[in-house]
């Protein structure tokens, strides 16, 4: 009775709040994940320092990032390599 | 010992400017002693909402910079006697206030102010840093929109990064024939979104833009919805406890068609 009713009054179909809502969902995802320029600078300059430990990189070229994807965000890093550190391999060795 | 009440959104246009004078003077109205800041330089308004922007001698700049005394830039309300307006500067460069000037100015009015309503620019600039600076409490106006949301969400995270924790939400400019058809977010969905508490729902009013022309808050027009809802603000910022004016569309056509033919209360 009462589905029948609501399909007379035209109940069924639902109006554009569900598509705002919906949208807003998504898009507060992203920008709840979001970290500032700074705190990115800071940890970038912290993977510098213990990857140098163990390799010598190319500081210019590396690329540090927040990548996003429909629900989920990573941590991205390219860090060119330009060669082993042999001091730390012989210290092991 | 007054209390420091900063009125932001984040988006422009959503009705700070018109939250703050309603509000305060409501404030006013119910023998509280307030004064609002205008923290807009360059882009200031409240003046002209309060209907008092004759009456500008000195301003906020004027003031931070020691070329007056505070007493003698505060604008008496022509309506209350314990009503105060300091305007922004209209034409001095914005970085003239810092965030210290303004935690030093509002920790000097609320020794005189039980209330300190100072309204934000929109933005997240420097702006927004100074007016949140001096502030205890923070109420957030936001409208049943995807952007003006997003903004208040924003809003939110930059005010609990800045210690003033626990927001209140202000939803201005509600249409409940939209909400009724399900073409505007309700109530339940802003705070569900947002995850704060609600101080007040503002419906739409065409009343604002009257009371605007004329420089009377539309809190003091007895017969405004939003003026309703205005009052009702206010004397829920004085620790009152007042139910949520009645928007009239929680109750849907097919609800009350159940109604009415008996198949609930």
């Amino acid at each position: 009775m009462i589905d029948f009713l609501k399909s007379v009054l035209g109940k069924e179909a639902p109006g554009s709040k569900n598509l705002a809502k919906e949208r807003l969902r998504l898009v507060l995802v992203h920008d709840r994940a979001t970290v500032s320029p700074h705190l990115l600078e800071s940890l970038k300059e912290d993977l510098i320092r213990v990857i140098s430990n163990y390799m010598e990189i190319d500081e210019k070229t590396l690329d540090v990032q927040l990548n996003r994807e429909d629900d989920s965000v990573a941590l991205v890093a390219n860090i060119p390599i330009i060669k082993m550190k042999r001091t730390y391999q012989d210290a092991k060795a | 010992m007054g209390e420091v009440v900063v009125i932001t959104s984040g988006k422009g246009g959503v009705g700070k400017t018109t939250t703050t004078a309603n509000i305060g003077t409501g404030l006013a109205a119910l023998g509280k002693r307030v004064v609002l800041i205008d923290t807009d330089i360059g882009l200031r308004n409240l003046d002209v909402v309060m209907g008092l922007e004759n009456r500008i001698v000195y301003d906020l700049v004027d003031v931070t910079q020691g070329h007056c005394r505070l007493k003698q830039a505060l604008i008496k309300d022509k309506r209350f006697d314990g009503l105060f307006l300091l305007p922004a500067a209209q034409t001095k460069d914005k970085t003239a206030v810092t965030a210290e000037d303004m935690k030093k100015l509002c920790c000097t009015l609320k020794e005189e102010f039980d209330f300190v309503l100072v309204d934000c620019p929109a933005g997240i600039e420097q702006g927004f840093k100074n007016a949140i600076a001096g502030a205890e409490k923070a109420l957030i106006v936001t409208t049943p929109e995807v952007s003006a949301v997003r903004d208040a969400d924003r809003i939110i995270g930059l005010l609990e990064a800045n210690n003033l924790p626990g927001p209140k939400l202000i939803i201005n400019r509600i249409r409940p024939d939209m909400v009724k058809r399900g073409d505007m977010m309700n109530i339940e969905d802003m705070i569900d979104i947002l995850a704060i508490d609600l101080i007040g729902v503002v419906p739409e009013d065409e009343y604002i833009v009257v009371s605007t022309n004329k420089g009377e808050p539309a809190v003091l027009d007895m017969d405004s919805r939003a003026g309703q809802a205005y009052r009702n603000i206010a004397k829920r910022l004085t620790g009152a406890e007042v139910p949520l004016i009645n928007l009239d569309y929680e109750e849907g056509i097919v609800n009350k068609l159940k109604r009415l033919l008996g198949f609930k209360g």
